[in-house]
């Protein structure tokens, strides 16, 4: 059984880690969470950011909205750059998020093939 | 929707958006009385009266960006079919406890599902919300509550991805341990 010890454990690595941490200009990723985005798969897709994000070891916040009324393309997922405009994905699977993180988090390109719309900076 | 624990986090989500700071989650498998219940207990804004009467209607809901809001409705229709059903009780200011009831062995009743993964879900996305899940089977019970977790944590948040790791993993082998 998993001790609260090895949870106090992985704070003290943490608090050293925070401090190199820089807290402005992360890049975005918001995840809808509505009815509909839930029922389309939004936890999965969440998760599958969540386990990239830990993998790639990348500084990213990651927030949630309500339904945004792109119903039918849920699950979607922002992901705003500093900066830059901010990039609504739909329709995904699980395996479009690491396409997305990789490229458009890590390399700064839009993947156009997945991008339903654009909400300008 | 496919799973139960999907249903529960469509619920959470209404009471983060009625502001709530503590959720409280309840899941009890009573398999010897072929009962399950769900309890959700928020402390958000609540609903008043009025509300409270029209809100498990589909074409209800508080926001105003669109005239329909289903998560409750597809909520109690889910209960419905299984010789159980949706009750809502709620004061304003005080918060809102939604419970829900299914025949356990009813061939129509989703699967619980992945509840750890709405718990992770929930946890990476609001931080700063405290949850309280208490998860029974019959007698055996697995008491998950973050405010314990926050103060072994002391500045460091709850959503760091090796922090959430860790808590998938401790709720894994709890749930695990309350099936054996």
């Amino acid at each position: 059984m998993k001790s609260l010890e090895e949870l106090r454990k992985l704070r003290e690595k943490a608090q050293k880690d925070i401090q190199a941490r820089k807290t402005s200009n992360k890049p975005k990723v918001i995840i809808g969470m509505g009815t509909c985005g839930i029922a389309a798969g939004a936890r999965e897709i969440l998760k599958a950011v969540m386990a990239e994000i830990n993998k790639r070891n990348l500084d990213v916040i990651v927030t949630q909205t309500g339904c945004i009324g792109m119903c039918e393309k849920e699950p979607l997922l922002d992901v705003q750059m500093p900066g830059k405009d901010r990039i609504t994905y739909g329709n995904l699977t699980t395996d479009d998020v690491s396409k997305i993180v990789v490229e458009h988090i890590v390399n700064g390109k839009v993947v156009e093939d997945l991008a339903v719309a654009k909400l300008e900076d | 929707m496919r799973e139960l624990s999907l249903h529960i986090l469509d619920i959470i989500q209404n009471s983060i958006r009625a502001e709530a700071k503590l959720v409280q989650l309840l899941i009890n498998e009573d398999v010897k009385n072929d009962r399950l219940l769900i309890e959700i207990t928020d402390d958000g804004c609540g609903m008043s009266q009025e509300l409270q009467k029209r809100v498990l209607n589909p074409f209800v809901t508080s926001r105003t960006t669109r005239k329909v809001g289903l998560g409750l409705s597809l909520f109690q229709q889910a209960a419905r079919q299984c010789e159980g059903d949706l009750k809502l009780e709620s004061t304003l200011k005080e918060g809102t406890v939604i419970t829900v009831d299914f025949k356990y062995s009813h061939i129509d009743r989703a699967p619980l599902g992945d509840i750890v993964g709405t718990i992770i879900t929930i946890l990476s996305v609001n931080p700063d919300l405290d949850l309280l899940y208490r998860h029974l089977i019959n007698d055996n019970e697995f008491i998950f509550d973050t405010r314990i977790i926050k103060d072994e944590l002391e500045d460091v948040q709850i959503n760091l991805p090796e922090i959430l790791s860790w808590l998938e993993g401790y709720l894994t082998e709890g749930l695990e341990d309350l099936r054996r």
